[in-house]
């Protein structure tokens, strides 16, 4: 509930407020759900759009509203999952240490008409499929990435906003690249993305 | 000199601006003089850029109905007051 301190200062900022965050509404839902999947995106973004009209009176610069909204969003993820006490999955690093990507896609070819085969391999994926593969990753690693290499924020702010130190950030970040690229590859070929007569 | 191994691990470090000395300068000593870690380092470049495509997405009708209504519900305080 808004007390009468919190709410905007006027009519105005009440428009102004409806109107960015109307605009902003898929942008918010999609990084909701790289952030914390599909079955609680929309809580987030509900909590998110309830703190944002509270504060949205000390928003002095319209630019600055999306990356304002997004960082509200992703502090709403980070209560959220600090009140469920959600611990982070466990997962085998030996699965995605030494991986290599380039490497992989270098070896196995599967474009062998492609002039620029690392390139096109990507091009196969859709931002549903990117959000799929990352949804199968455990928080540990899939926040870092969502954080750093989606919404960019710096590693160090990034660090302090899942609070962790920065050392461990960059540990997270540096095994979540190496997962993530294990994992696009896995998915692509349990898909059929990297068969020659699929690429268009 | 670093193997290509060690200059991998430390490729999109060094793309983050986030790798510290004496090992930035190792990592581009190994650039210098390695192809194939260049292709990598391209590689992870295009890989960043891939994460960092705008995030867009299609809101479904019935959240956007609900989160809309929420907007209303908080224009309607402001009205109240």
């Amino acid at each position: 509930m808004c007390t009468r301190a919190d709410q905007p200062r006027s009519r105005v900022d009440d428009e102004r407020f409806r109107s960015l965050a109307e605009s902003e509404l898929p942008r918010l839902y999609a990084l909701a759900r790289y952030l914390i999947g599909d079955n609680e995106a929309e809580d987030v973004v509900q909590d998110c759009l309830l703190r944002a009209y509270r504060g949205f009176a000390g928003l002095e610069d319209d630019d600055a509203g999306p990356a304002w909204l997004s960082r509200i969003l992703v502090n709403c993820f980070r209560d959220r999952l600090r009140a469920h006490g959600r611990e982070p999955d466990l997962v085998e690093f030996d699965e995605a240490d030494d991986f290599s990507l380039y490497r992989k896609i270098a070896d196995e070819d599967p474009f062998p008409y492609s002039d620029s085969v690392h390139l096109d391999f990507l091009e196969q994926f859709g931002r549903e499929d990117v959000r799929a593969v990352l949804a199968g990753m455990p928080d540990h690693y899939r926040v870092p990435l969502v954080l750093v290499y989606m919404v960019g924020y710096e590693v160090k702010e990034a660090a302090f906003m899942v609070d962790v130190p920065l050392g461990t950030m960059l540990a997270r970040l540096h095994r979540g690249r190496k997962l993530f690229e294990r994992r696009l590859w896995d998915y692509a070929e349990r898909h059929g993305l990297v068969r020659e007569e699929v690429r268009t | 000199m670093i193997t290509c191994a060690e200059a991998v691990r430390e490729l999109w470090a060094y793309l983050d601006g986030v790798i510290e000395e004496p090992e930035r300068k190792k990592v581009e000593e190994h650039l210098a003089f390695c192809r194939r870690c260049c292709g990598e380092l391209e590689f992870a470049e295009e890989l960043r850029a891939f994460l960092a495509r705008p995030v867009a997405g299609e809101l479904p009708a019935d959240v956007h109905a609900r989160l809309s209504a929420i907007l209303d519900d908080l224009e309607g305080q402001w009205a109240a007051t």
